[in-house]
């Protein structure tokens, strides 16, 4: 299961950095977003200072949804899904290795848009530990959601738009406890932010075991 | 149609041919006998309370309505769940049936909130836990509403919803311990109002409200649930006939 799953997230890597699609279009979109914040919001009373973990995460959420979909994006073309299925790799490994490669484009996208609201937003950046604990956790909850949501919407004419209103809703908990404990963080009250630390954790771990036995009846059919 | 096919239902799925039958009838009429007590007890009969006056009287439907989105989400759950299971078509609908009903009654709880709500605080909205779980939970049923309306094969919309239908419960779980974290504030127990334990009549009135509530969420399912399954079968059936109908032009020509 675990080879299978290391196989398809180097193939889905690989992918990602031969066509460059991410690095492209995803990345720019990310910092795009930043930029909209900004004009939505006053600049110059700090407003962009204070509501930097908001504005971080819903940058994450939204460039993420991009990749979520590009994710599955790239297995419907060409038959690529019956072909994984006579692959004959285990259901949860694919699972397992989707989640992989959505949760190393995210961190990639984390990083960048942290550099982001750093350089553009003017936020001093404290509590390392929580923020990388934070980063870590809110990434396996996205990713895991993200691909499981993404198995449900994937293939169907209306998959661009079925999967915000299924993924994002759910994804309401973690939006909610990363803010609050990258607020806590950078507020320098780390404690209040690891029970948030806690519940994304739960989260993730409800997702791993719907994705290991929810994938494989997805895969089934169509 | 009035005799009962197998066809691709399977034999073990004998299902309802009308919308209704002898015992919704009944069920129907006790629903709104219910309705009527409700109506003659919470506007008529229950005083009005001293901080919120009249306005407490939306309270006999909306704290009713309220629980029952909440179980109705379950019963999707569970549905989804048998239907993941035994791959039983009867219980998919059932989980079909209730998280339309579930959200119609979630719809209906954030109105009469809302309403309840300007009177009393002031503003139709407020980010109270409760109601920010609440309106969550609208929108996670109606994802789950959205996938069972995708044109697709009946196998793949089924399998989809119930997976979507299957994470609702966690989802609601979640959703509402982290509201309740991020927002602690206008939190009043649900059966005592301002403070004040409500008693007598007004209890009574709730009590009513719950009876009379609940056997129309049954009413709704059922009936939502015999649709739903007629509904299917005349999408197979129709197939059907369309293809004998083919065939036998053949035969003449």
């Amino acid at each position: 299961m675990l080879h299978d799953a290391w196989l398809i997230a180097r193939k889905d890597l690989k992918l990602e950095i031969r066509s460059r699609v991410a690095l492209n279009q995803v990345v720019p979109f990310a910092l795009l977003v930043l930029v909209l914040f900004a004009f939505a919001l006053d600049p110059d009373r700090g407003l962009l200072e204070k509501a930097t973990p908001g504005l971080y995460w819903i940058a994450v959420l939204f460039s993420g949804l991009l990749a979520m979909q590009r994710s599955f994006a790239v297995e419907a073309a060409d038959g690529v899904t019956d072909a994984l299925r006579l692959s004959g790799l285990a259901p949860e490994g694919i699972f397992l290795g989707k989640t992989l490669s959505v949760a190393v484009q995210l961190l990639v996208l984390e990083v960048l848009l942290g550099v982001g609201v750093a350089v553009l937003y003017g936020t001093s950046i404290t509590g390392w530990l929580l923020l990388l604990a934070t980063i870590v956790v809110a990434t396996a909850a996205i990713s895991t959601a993200g691909t499981l949501f993404g198995v449900v919407a994937a293939g169907l004419r209306v998959r661009e738009t079925l999967l915000p209103l299924l993924l994002l809703p759910v994804l309401a908990p973690v939006l909610i406890g990363s803010t609050r404990a990258f607020e806590a963080a950078l507020s320098g009250t780390p404690s209040e932010g690891w029970p948030w630390v806690g519940l994304m954790s739960v989260f993730a771990a409800v997702y791993v075991v719907a994705g290991i036995f929810g994938f494989g009846p997805l895969m089934e059919e169509s | 149609m009035t005799t009962e096919t197998a066809g691709p239902l399977g034999a073990s799925d004998s299902g309802p041919t009308s919308t209704g039958s002898r015992t919704t009838l009944i069920l129907g009429i006790v629903t709104l006998f219910a309705l009527g007590v409700l109506v003659l007890f919470g506007l008529i009969l229950s005083p009005a309370e001293e901080n919120q006056s009249d306005a407490v009287r939306i309270m006999y439907v909306h704290v009713p309505s309220a629980t029952l989105s909440y179980v109705g989400c379950f019963l999707t759950a569970i549905g989804s769940a048998v239907f993941l299971w035994r791959k039983s078509r009867w219980w998919d609908l059932v989980a079909y049936a209730s998280a339309e009903v579930a959200a119609l009654f979630t719809a209906f709880t954030l109105v009469t909130g809302m309403l309840w709500g300007r009177p009393t605080w002031g503003v139709f909205w407020v980010w109270d836990a409760r109601l920010t779980s609440e309106a969550m939970l609208m929108l996670l049923l109606l994802g789950y509403l959205a996938v069972r309306g995708i044109a697709a094969d009946y196998e793949v919309r089924a399998k989809r919803a119930a997976i979507v239908g299957l994470l609702l419960v966690p989802n609601v779980f979640i959703v509402r311990q982290s509201v309740q974290w991020w927002r602690t504030l206008h939190q009043t127990p649900t059966l005592s109002l301002s403070g004040a334990e409500i008693q007598g009549l007004m209890l009574f009135s709730l009590f009513t409200g719950f009876i009379a509530i609940t056997l129309s969420f049954i009413w709704m399912v059922i009936h939502r649930f015999r649709v739903a399954w007629l509904e299917e079968q005349v999408d197979a059936e129709g197939l059907d006939t369309a293809i004998a109908d083919r065939r036998a032009e053949g035969v003449v020509s």
